[in-house]
């Protein structure tokens, strides 16, 4: 029986054995060698993949009394977030090398990253989740901090770790409430002590319930909570700031549907205005202060932020439409996030960071290819079909609609045309205007590969987006 | 699995395969390499390919059946009822037609003008021409937006690379323009989905709407149709895009696409909300009428070419949306229906017309490098047969009997004269107003003296020039002569739609 018990938690059990192996490997590789650690590191995120498929159960189970979950929307995100690690390790490694950063650290934190994003996809009571948080939060402090002779990085390492310590307080202070007024900290609990006692929802859990959604706003990066986005994706390397982007993303989606759903389900009346004002906020800061910005890293956080509004958008309906149509996005936010961050590492070089809109001036001439991939990426994160960015709009949009706020769908495109600016601005100066520097863009062939395949997934899911869906809403009705 | 049955996914997926496949095998940037010679023909050869096989659409076309043919239907997303679904009736199959004849056109125009990165710029062309046939042959709300707004990037492109000095601003202005215009139309078409449960557009027509919500709908709907047609007051993009746009861009822009307003308002506005466009019919009038009187007034002030057939656009395609509007104030079918099938034949000659006349200053801005009417004059002395052409065209713009032109415009003002004598006078006024800033124009440019060395070394029409113009005059003077297959194409759908309109919803 235990052994049935610990299977559901096989992914963990074995991505953490993995990171130890690779610790230990690691000391004993020299820094040339250090692409033993990164393929060692692939290996082990492959290995997890295969758990993830071979255990992950097809229904809901709850284990380990109850704090532990295993469904296929964990399973989902665990393989997308161990799928877009792997991406983002495969983008960063060059860059590493160039910048002579290349450490085994970067692998074990990443991939103590990761165990931290499983932990809160699998997470059933505030306390795991609380871990998994953790996990991940300090494994990202230090990734930012990696550069140690970078004083931006150490800026916004500090800066990130200041304001993360900060949620993470509000949130345990609000699981103290949460804790306080239902006795549980089971999701499964605290729903069902509000189902049975209506007392139960009255201003003290209001209470609680608004600290996690400080903690939740800030883990996605929502306006008013997005102060450190911006901040921690520039000041990073850019290597680190393509592991930010992408999969945590994810785990901040499990965050938000574990607390808000299945604890706080009942509470659906009291959330849904708190996050539709943080939503509207994200969507309209985000869209506006990013046509403002010249520095392309901080631009996409800030177009990060404008797409939180739509994913907390989805979820606000409060709909199962809703919340599949949150996960459509935020996949395929992230995998157009992923393709945007590899081209900025890809025309990085020793000492140079392609950080500003004009290095992009005249990529077209300079390697059309990468061109027409940053092209797809910008299109789908613009929303312009047939690009995988439009689907993910038209069913947040749908799900909107649908739940009888054709008002805020309004708001919706019309952010998205003022969201259109800014990316457009990308191709401009790509393929409108001449290059200054022509030095020709040659990747190592594995990352060519990868991020041919991450730009053209970008394209081609939007011609067949139907499986994505299909399989976004099956994993909403089976919990 | 025959080629008939496949035929519009053929004329969709044809050019676009082609297009990416001249991406793929690319050039060296540079128009005088053996590479971009290939990379020509092959866009020739796709393209009059195309052509050739849409002449089965005519062939092939049924005028007496009601509905759509060429019906294609397969699940593309089940989760939410969208579906690859094509078909096309007697409103879209001409306008198909219009796109994939004047698209060999415009790659035999961009020939050798094109001196950079010829590969993408065809490969723009071939994606844009299946994209545009998509738009017409779409009968799925998603499929049609999907085409509709994948459209713009490469016009977006085509501007922005090959354009003039102002570009960028220029297809910027478009791009966002065009977008905001159809964001509100995905709105709407998710809210239509909400109430038929599907996304097909023949469905859309049959589901239950309140006066409200059908008032709402159709501003959606004219927001996205009145900034493609362009309409008064949200056609400021179309001058700035037709001025910056290379020759070929603009030929597209004007005759192509500027047609997917017009046939939005005919195959979603009046089908699917009815009482919402019977509302907003007098606006409708009023908007077209200012763009007949006001925008001709304009066009007649303009000092570049360019800028005045782009004013002269607009106010010809005011003529497509009065046309299309009449008929709630016309008491009898025929009348409203001879002012619809006046806006569609409009519409097709206006892509004849427009495309001739931008690539006739195309032709001019190859040798001079300007399109300020100030720096010509005399042309006729030295390019006789150009300005044979240039004539010809300017009188059909004008509306001269016997061309194509004085066949729409005729239609839609014997349809306002039924309708109301005011209508029909201002509507009338097109004549005088056209007739002068067109030939105004004319005059200025190819008769006179000489006007400057420029002119003096003008060459006359190369073959490939006078091939094109050539082809486009045969059309322009065989539609003004013989509209009737034209007519006969369409008239059972327009009967049918007509009939759809009358039904109220309410």
């Amino acid at each position: 029986m235990d052994m049935h018990n610990y299977i559901f938690a096989a992914p963990e059990m074995v991505l953490l054995g993995l990171i130890c192996v690779v610790l230990l490997a690691d000391l004993f590789v020299e820094d040339d060698k250090r692409i033993v650690t990164f393929w060692l590191t692939i290996a082990s995120l492959a290995v997890t993949a295969v758990t993830i498929l071979a255990t992950g159960p097809a229904e809901r189970v709850l284990v380990f009394s109850g704090s532990y979950v295993a469904e296929p929307l964990s399973n989902v995100l665990k393989l997308a977030a161990t799928g877009f690690v792997a991406v983002a390790f495969f983008y960063a490694r060059d860059y590493l090398r160039v910048n002579d950063i290349h450490r085994g650290e970067f692998y074990t934190l990443g991939l103590f990253g990761l165990l931290g994003m499983l932990i809160m996809m699998s997470a059933n009571s505030l306390l795991t989740m609380y871990m998994g948080l953790e996990t991940l939060s300090l494994s990202l402090y230090a990734l930012v901090a990696i550069d140690r002779n970078s004083v931006t990085s150490a800026e916004a390492a500090m800066k990130y770790f200041v304001l993360g310590a900060i949620a993470s307080g509000a949130m345990l202070y609000g699981i103290s409430w949460v804790y306080g007024v239902t006795g549980s900290l089971q999701f499964d609990g605290i729903a069902a002590a509000i189902a049975t006692d209506p007392s139960v929802n009255d201003v003290g859990l209001w209470f609680g319930l608004a600290f996690l959604l400080v903690g939740i706003a800030f883990k996605f990066g929502a306006v008013p909570f997005h102060m450190w986005l911006p901040d921690v994706y520039t000041g990073s390397r850019s290597a680190i700031t393509v592991y930010i982007a992408s999969a945590p993303k994810l785990a901040a989606l499990a965050l938000t549907l574990r607390i808000l759903v299945d604890g706080l389900g009942g509470l659906q009346t009291v959330w849904d205005d708190m996050l539709m004002v943080l939503a509207v906020l994200s969507l309209l800061v985000g869209n506006i202060v990013a046509i403002a910005q010249s520095n392309i890293k901080r631009m996409l956080a800030y177009s990060t932020v404008a797409h939180v509004g739509f994913i907390l958008l989805a979820v606000f309906t409060g709909t199962e439409a809703g919340y599949a149509a949150a996960l459509f996005y935020t996949l395929t936010y992230v995998v157009a996030a992923a393709g945007a961050f590899g081209i900025v590492i890809l025309l990085c070089r020793r000492g140079f960071e392609a950080e500003s809109l004009v290095d992009y001036r005249g990529l077209n001439e300079r390697s059309p290819w990468f061109a027409l991939m940053m092209m797809f990426v910008m299109f789908s994160l613009a929303g312009l079909p047939p690009f995988i960015g439009f689907f993910g709009k038209l069913n947040a949009i749908n799900a909107v609609v649908n739940a009888g706020y054709t008002e805020l769908a309004v708001i919706m495109v019309l952010a998205s045309v003022i969201g259109a600016y800014y990316y457009l601005r990308v191709i401009w100066y790509m393929y409108f205007e001449k290059p200054e520097d022509r030095a020709v863009v040659v990747p190592s062939a594995d990352v060519r590969v990868v991020l041919s395949l991450n730009g053209v997934a970008v394209l081609a899911l939007g011609l067949a987006p139907g499986w994505l869906w299909a399989l976004c809403t099956a994993v909403m009705a089976v919990r | 699995m025959s080629l008939a049955t496949h035929l519009l996914s053929v004329l969709i997926w044809l050019p676009i395969i082609g297009g990416i496949a001249l991406l793929l095998i690319g050039d060296e940037g540079d128009s005088g390499s053996p590479r971009a010679g290939i990379m020509r023909i092959t866009a020739l050869v796709v393209s009059i390919a195309t052509f050739l096989l849409s002449i089965g659409l005519y062939t092939g076309f049924d005028s007496t059946a009601t509905g759509m043919q060429f019906v294609e239907r397969y699940a593309w997303i089940p989760a939410i009822s969208v579906d690859y679904y094509l078909g096309v009736d007697g409103i879209s199959a001409p306008l198909i037609l219009l796109t994939t004849f004047i698209t060999p056109l415009v790659v035999i125009a961009g020939w050798d003008s094109i001196r950079v990165r010829p590969a993408q710029y065809f490969a723009a062309f071939l994606i844009l021409e299946g994209l545009m046939v998509g738009v017409f042959s779409a009968l799925d709300g998603i499929l049609f937006y999907v085409f509709w707004e994948f459209m713009l990037v490469p016009m977006f492109l085509i501007i922005g690379v090959w354009g003039g000095d102002r570009r960028i601003y220029a297809t910027l202005k478009f791009f966002l323009y065009t977008f905001l215009g159809s964001v509100l139309m995905l709105v709407a078409f998710i809210y239509l989905y909400g109430q038929a449960g599907t996304f097909d557009l023949l469905a859309f027509a049959d589901a239950p709407l309140t006066l409200a919500a059908q008032k709402l709908i159709f501003l959606a709907f004219l927001l996205a149709f009145a900034v493609k047609v362009p309409m008064w007051p949200v056609h400021t993009w179309l001058p700035d895009a037709h001025v910056e746009a290379p020759t070929g861009g603009s030929v597209i822009l004007a005759a192509i696409m500027l047609k997917m307003g017009g046939y939005g308002f005919v195959r979603l506005s009046l089908p699917i909300v009815p009482d919402g466009s019977a509302y907003f019919a007098g606006l409708m009038i009023g908007l077209s009428l200012i763009a007949v009187v006001y925008i001709g007034l304009v066009a007649l002030m303009q000092k570049d070419m360019k800028k005045l057939i782009a004013y002269s656009s607009i106010a010809h395609m005011g003529f497509v949306t009065l046309g299309f509007f009449l008929l709630w104030y016309i008491n009898g079918d025929s009348g409203a229906a001879l002012g619809m099938s006046g806006g569609m034949v409009q519409m097709v000659s206006h892509g004849l017309i427009s495309g001739a006349m931008f690539l006739c200053v195309g032709v001019l801005y190859d040798r001079v490098h300007s399109r300020q009417i100030a720096d010509y004059g005399g042309v006729a002395n030295t390019m006789p047969v150009f300005a044979a052409f240039m004539v010809l065209f300017a009188m059909a713009n004008a509306g001269l009997p016997g061309t194509s032109g004085f066949v729409g415009e005729f239609m839609v003002i014997v349809a306002s004269f039924k309708a109301n004598f005011w209508i029909a006078f201002l509507a009338a006024s097109t004549l005088i107003l056209g007739a002068a800033y067109t030939l105004w124009m004319v005059k200025r440019v190819v008769y006179g003296e000489v006007a400057n060395d420029d002119v003096a070394a003008l060459e006359d029409l190369k073959g490939r020039e006078f091939l094109v113009l050539g082809i486009l005059a045969a059309a322009v003077l065989l539609l003004g002569v013989w509209p009737a297959p034209l007519v006969d194409m369409m008239n059972v759908t327009i009967e049918q739609l007509l009939e759809q309109v009358a039904a109220s919803k309410l």
